[in-house]
């Protein structure tokens, strides 16, 4: 009796009480971490011997030691890079691409965004003629690389008078991001539900006023994911800038190339790392700014809302 | 004159036939509803009338004008869709004027007619919001909106109240009703809900299979189906239909049952003269039943059968029955239902002149 009583204690004494076992970091989420710890490394020494250079004179670097720290931190560098780095003859330094760079995005992300919008509106959402086919071949024309057409390009927008001039740059952007642009485009329009458009169809029946009063204030998420990703690639091209910059609208990039490769005198590694960080950055800031929305952006059409 | 009418319209999608050489015609002020189950051609049909399809053949008529050919929102029509549809970065008010985008009216004019239907519909506190932050019930006050203030004559409604919950239905098809009986515009409304079809309407169409089964008033639709499609759609619980024999003879007409029952047939109208010993199919409708002795003058047919189970669904109950080992459906009185044990043999009547007869081969009425 009395056994059974002081089980029965034990057992509402123990009842609320569920003991878990202790989390032990299994060899295998070692495995991963150490993997990963390697793989961050990889970036990030490359990145640190940079950024620590580009602040160093060139007498500590010549001394040799690679990872030690600036003794005396200086922004001569970042100034000489900006300001008065020779490229070929110009000695106007980095601020002069960066200009460049700066008038071919603008017109390069209207130009490509807009072109590629409202192709992939009307495939998406209104009858096009062929619209399977034209996919197709959009489909298609994502794969062919620029390499192969870059010759018939140059005399196309030659024909055309904008070869060599910022606008041939732009024009150029616009038209290679347009296959993979107005597919993303198609595949997020083509979410929209049909009984949205055909009740704007209903109510107005009109191409441009849908598109302005409908759907582009809907397109907010996909917007975002695209003009991060035309950003980039347009501010990180070295190719389509190099060959259709001519010689007065050269992008950063070619600016930032041309300056390295300097052949005559040292190589002033503390000038050539300050303007590779130069050239990155403003992408990196575009990232931090607006990296939140674009999150959102890429898993906004996962789910039917 | 009727207000809208179709005229052999054909609708093919690819080889698939999904409208046949259809015909019909809705007068103004009807309220017609497209009535059949999912697939039967009634939403596409309703398409065809707002121009959102193309007709493969045929053509459509609203008023005196063919409208076959002519853009959605030129053919004086305004919609309400099943999801609401409504544009989710406007506000209601934005929602209910791009309503007006394509009449081109005047500034007052606009203010005028949104002030009217918000003040109709109430929903005069929800102009500034948007349609993420409106109920259920809200969202398809606004769609109804919407389409009233575009002041048309022939409303369209493709399923709105499916996405309500059972009260809000309900509520919902009152103010339908009511909007209906107070602006008189005609309207065409598609719905796999025959109580919908059967409290709404002035005019049913009842569809299947891309074909229009019966057009009528819901009365004659409930109590003189065309077919046996109709008759076996329309009702709930269904109509019992089992297959008899014919017997003619001494001036008495009857129908047999494998088991041996006659049926009483001499006050129903036959549209050809029945043929003794044909068979046919003999529908009954569960509401015609009496349960329980003592009624016998005035019934076709008396089954002695045994109670397989008994529900209540509120205000009714449904029993139901074994006959030729197939399941016969009653409806009884509550406390009837709640007499009966399962087993027990019961005595059921059916009411005199309350059968319905279709053939056997066709499925028409006969």
């Amino acid at each position: 009796m009395a056994q059974k009583a002081l089980g029965a204690e034990v057992a509402v004494r123990s009842a609320p009480y569920f003991p878990r076992q202790k989390k032990r970091i299994s060899s295998r989420s070692i495995g991963i971490i150490v993997f990963l710890s390697i793989c961050a490394l990889f970036f990030c020494i490359p990145l640190y011997v940079v950024v620590i250079t580009s602040f160093k004179t060139m007498e500590q670097i010549r001394q040799g030691a690679m990872f030690s720290l600036p003794s005396v931190w200086t922004l001569e560098a970042w100034d000489h890079a900006w300001n008065s780095a020779c490229s070929g003859i110009n000695c106007n330094g980095l601020k002069v691409g960066f200009w460049n760079s700066v008038q071919i995005l603008f017109p390069s992300l209207i130009l490509s965004i807009a072109i590629s919008m409202i192709t992939g509106y009307a495939l998406a959402l209104w009858n096009v003629r062929w619209a399977g086919g034209f996919l197709f071949l959009l489909f298609i024309c994502a794969f062919v690389p620029f390499q192969i057409i870059m010759f018939p390009l140059i005399s196309m927008t030659a024909a055309i008078k904008v070869y060599g001039n910022i606008w041939g740059v732009a024009i150029v952007h616009a038209v290679l991001a347009m296959p993979v642009l107005t597919l993303i485009f198609r595949n997020y329009y083509k979410d929209i539900p049909q009984e949205i458009m055909n009740a704007a169809v209903m109510d107005s029946g009109s191409f441009w006023k849908i598109f302005t009063e409908i759907i582009l204030p809907m397109s907010g998420n996909i917007l975002i994911v695209v003009l991060i990703m035309q950003i980039t690639s347009i501010w990180n091209d070295y190719l389509i800038g190099v060959t259709f910059g001519g010689m007065g609208s050269q992008p950063m990039t070619v600016n930032l190339a041309n300056l390295i490769t300097i052949s005559t005198g040292t190589t002033r590694y503390n000038d050539n790392m300050a303007a590779a960080l130069q050239t990155a950055i403003p992408p990196l800031v575009i990232y931090f700014f607006v990296g939140k929305l674009f999150v959102q952006g890429i898993t906004a059409g996962a789910i039917k809302g | 004159m009727p207000q809208v009418s179709f005229e052999h319209i054909t609708k093919t999608y690819g080889q698939v036939p999904v409208l046949k050489d259809l015909n019909l015609a809705i007068n103004d002020g009807d309220f017609l509803v497209l009535l059949g189950p999912s697939g039967c051609g009634k939403t596409t049909l309703l398409n065809l009338l707002a121009g959102l399809l193309d007709v493969t053949d045929g053509r459509i008529m609203i008023g005196d004008r063919d409208v076959t050919d002519v853009d959605p929102k030129d053919r004086g029509l305004a919609m309400v869709f099943q999801s609401y549809a409504l544009y989710p970065t406007k506000t209601v008010y934005g929602n209910l004027k791009f309503g007006l985008s394509a009449s081109k009216l005047p500034k007052d004019e606009v203010e005028r007619r949104i002030a009217w239907a918000a003040k109709l519909l109430q929903i005069e506190p929800l102009l500034d919001r948007k349609p993420a932050h409106l109920s259920g019930g809200q969202r398809q006050r606004v769609a109804i909106g919407r389409a009233l203030v575009k002041n048309v004559g022939v409303f369209l409604f493709d399923e709105p109240l499916s996405n309500l919950d059972a009260k809000l239905r309900t509520e919902m098809r009152l103010e339908i009703k009511k909007l209906h009986d107070t602006l008189h515009h005609t309207i065409v409304y598609v719905t796999h809900d025959q109580i919908e079809a059967m409290t709404m309407a002035t005019k049913i169409a009842v569809m299947n299979g891309g074909v229009i089964q019966q057009f009528g008033t819901p009365d004659e639709i409930y109590e003189q189906p065309a077919n046996l499609f109709v008759a076996g759609f329309i009702g709930s619980p269904a109509m019992n239909l089992r297959r008899v024999t014919l017997s003619v003879a001494n001036g008495k007409t009857e129908a047999v049952f494998a088991s041996g029952v006659r049926f009483e047939l001499s006050d129903y109208r036959f549209m050809t003269p029945p043929q003794d010993g044909t068979t046919v199919t003999l529908g009954l409708r569960p509401e015609h039943f009496l349960v329980g002795a003592g009624t016998a003058a005035d019934s076709a047919a008396t089954f002695e059968v045994p109670v397989q189970y008994a529900e209540r669904t509120g205000p009714d109950a449904s029993a139901y029955f074994v006959l030729e080992n197939d399941l016969l459906a009653l409806r009884v009185e509550p406390a009837v239902a709640a007499g009966l044990k399962p087993g027990q043999l019961v005595p059921v009547h059916y009411l005199k002149g309350k059968a319905h007869l279709f053939d056997a081969q066709t499925g028409q009425r006969m």
